[in-house]
C-alpha cells in the first residue's frame, strides 16, 4: 500500500515488517525519529521486540552485539557523532560475523558541530567490515533494509544501510509499504549458526593470536567481498516479488556518455534531472549512482565507466589532506584498466550545503573541457565554495 | 573445528569445542624456565595447584611440560621445598 512516509518513518516501518527482535539506540538528530517510531510500535503492542534504552551508541551497539549472538534479529540507527563513538563496537560486530542492520541517516562530523547533512560519518567507517549502502529515496531506504537482513543473514555480515540525512530523513515521499505475509515470505526467521546458547556452550570473541588473527581477518575480507553477488541475488529475488530492484550500481543514461557523473544517495536525483537537461541540449553526459560502496562493486563500475573520456566524482565527504573517498576508491578500481577515463572529483554538500544544479552544471564544464583537451589539471575541487569567506592563514 | 589435526576457522572465530587452547604453545614466550631439584620435591603439589596455565603435572617429582610453560616462576615462588629454581633460557 502506498503511504505518504519520511525517510526515517520507512526505515522504521521496514525494520518493523524485518520483525526485529531487539532495537536498541540512543536519539541522535537526524536519527531520532526511526527509533521513537519503532519505541512507539513497541509499546502500542504492533511489533513484539525488546526496546533496549541504553546511555551511548556505543552501549547501542553492544547490545545490538549481545542480541544478535544469542540469536535475535537486532536493528539501530544512528548518525553522525553517534556512529563515531559505535566505531569501537562496529570492527567487533564484524569481526564476530554477527548479522546486525543499522539505519545511519547521513550528518556531518564535529568540530564546528553541524547537524546536516554530508556522508563523512559512514565514510569514516568504511573499512570496518560492514557493508554500506547509499540510498536515493525513501522507497529505496524501505527496500534495502528489508534486503539488508537477507544479505546479513546469508553471510553472517552486519549491514548499514546510509540515507542522507534531512533531505530525505525528514522529507516525506510515497512509498509502497509491502504487506507482513509477503516480507514473512521473503525474510524467513533469523537462525543463526552457533548462537550463544548455554545448552550448547561456544567461546566468542577469543583472542586471535598472530598465528590466527591474519586468517580470521581474510574471511572477513572474503566475506565482504562475496557480498557483491549476495546483494545482486537477494536484489533480484525482491525485484520478482516486489517490482523494484537497484542492484550494485544504477546507470542513468551512462551506456553512450562521454561525460560521466559518479554520485552517492540522495544528491543523484539532483543530478539526473540535470543529465536530462544536458541530453535535450545533445549533450552525451550520463550519471552512475553507487549504491554498494562496500564491497565496492569494482568489476561492475568499470564496466559502466570505461568507455566514458571524463568520470566526475561529485561526492559529500573527504579525507583531508587528499582528496573525496569515493574518488579515491574508484581511481583505484580503475588501475591498470587501458584506456581508462580522466577522473576529476567535486567536493560538495558539506554539512547540509545544498548541492545546487548551477554546481552540478559548473561539474558537468569542468568535466567536459577535460574531455576536450584531454588533461586534467585540479584532480580534486570544491563545489560552492563561498571564497571570500575563506581566511586561510588567520 | 578440528579436522584431522588441522583447526579450521569458523566465521567470526567461534569455538565451539572446548580445549583447542592446547594448540597455542605458549612455551616460546618463555625467558625463565623452571628446573625441579628432584631430590628436594617432596611431590606435594603445590607447584600444580599454583601453575596458571597449567603446565606442571602432579607427582613426586613434579614433571614442567615446557611446550606450555611461559615461565612466569609462580610454582619457584610458592614451592615450599625451595625444589624450583628459575634458570634463564639460553644458559644451560
Amino acid at each position: 500500500m502506498k503511504q505518504v512516509l519520511t525517510g526515517n518513518e520507512a526505515a522504521a516501518i521496514a525494520a518493523k515488517l524485518a520483525r526485529v527482535k531487539v532495537i536498541s539506540a540512543y536519539p541522535i538528530t537526524p536519527q531520532t525519529a526511526i527509533v521513537e517510531k519503532l519505541a512507539e510500535f513497541v509499546a502500542n503492542g504492533e511489533l513484539d521486540a525488546e526496546f533496549m534504552k541504553v546511555e551511548s551508541e556505543h552501549s547501542a551497539m553492544s547490545a545490538c552485539i549481545g542480541a544478535a549472538a544469542v540469536g535475535a534479529r537486532a536493528f539501530t540507527a544512528t548518525s553522525s557523532q553517534g556512529l563515531m563513538l559505535m566505531s569501537e563496537m562496529l570492527y567487533i560486530a564484524a569481526g564476530l560475523r554477527l548479522p546486525i542492520v543499522m539505519a545511519n541517516a547521513n550528518r556531518a562530523l564535529s568540530a564546528p558541530l553541524n547537524i546536516w547533512c554530508d556522508q563523512q560519518d559512514s565514510m569514516a567507517v568504511r573499512d570496518s567490515g560492514w557493508v554500506q549502502l547509499y540510498c536515493e529515496d525513501n522507497q529505496e531506504i524501505l527496500d534495502s533494509i528489508l534486503q539488508a537482513y537477507r544479505v546479513a543473514e546469508e553471510l553472517m555480515l552486519p549491514v548499514m544501510v546510509c540515507f542522507d540525512g534531512y533531505i530525505l530523513s525528514h522529507t516525506a515521499e510515497p512509498v509502497d509499504v509491502p504487506e507482513q505475509e509477503e516480507v514473512d515470505d521473503f525474510l524467513p526467521p533469523y537462525r543463526p549458526r552457533h548462537p550463544l546458547d548455554p545448552a550448547m556452550p561456544v567461546t566468542m570473541g577469543p583472542v586471535g593470536v598472530p598465528e590466527y588473527y591474519q586468517e580470521i581477518r581474510y574471511m572477513l575480507h572474503e566475506a565482504v567481498r562475496a557480498a557483491r553477488d549476495k546483494i545482486v541475488e537477494v536484489d533480484r529475488e525482491y525485484g520478482k516479488r516486489f517490482g523494484r530492484r537497484y542492484g550494485l550500481v544504477e546507470c542513468y543514461r551512462s551506456d553512450d556518455a562521454e561525460i560521466i557523473l559518479l554520485t552517492l544517495g540522495s544528491l543523484s536525483g539532483t543530478a539526473k534531472d540535470l543529465i536530462d537537461r544536458s541530453r535535450k541540449r545533445g549533450e552525451r553526459v550520463g550519471l552512475v549512482r553507487v549504491r554498494a560502496y562496500r564491497p565496492f562493486p569494482r568489476e561492475v563500475l568499470v564496466k559502466a565507466l570505461e568507455h566514458a573520456k571524463v568520470v566526475a566524482v561529485l561526492e559529500k565527504d573527504i579525507s583531508l589532506g587528499w582528496a573525496g573517498a569515493l574518488f579515491a576508491d574508484v581511481s583505484c578500481a580503475l588501475a591498470n584498466v587501458e584506456g581508462a577515463p580522466l577522473l576529476m572529483n567535486f567536493i560538495c554538500g558539506l554539512g547540509g550545503r545544498d548541492v545546487s544544479p548551477l554546481q552540478i552544471r559548473e561539474a558537468l564544464r569542468a568535466a567536459a573541457r577535460a574531455a576536450e583537451v584531454g588533461e586534467v589539471k585540479r584532480p580534486v575541487r570544491w563545489l560552492g565554495l563561498r571564497e571570500k569567506l575563506v581566511g586561510l592563514g588567520i | 573445528m578440528v579436522e584431522g589435526d588441522i583447526l579450521k576457522i569458523i566465521a567470526g572465530a567461534v569455538i565451539t569445542e572446548p580445549g583447542n587452547t592446547a594448540q597455542t604453545e605458549t612455551g616460546s614466550w618463555r625467558n625463565f624456565r623452571p628446573v625441579i631439584d628432584e631430590a628436594k620435591c617432596t611431590g606435594c603439589g603445590m607447584c600444580w595447584m599454583f601453575c596458571p596455565e597449567p603446565a606442571i603435572s602432579k607427582g613426586k617429582p613434579a614433571r614442567v611440560d615446557y611446550r606450555y610453560c611461559k615461565g612466569c616462576g609462580i610454582c619457584a615462588n610458592e614451592c615450599p621445598f625451595k625444589a624450583i629454581t628459575m634458570v634463564p633460557e639460553g644458559r644451560d
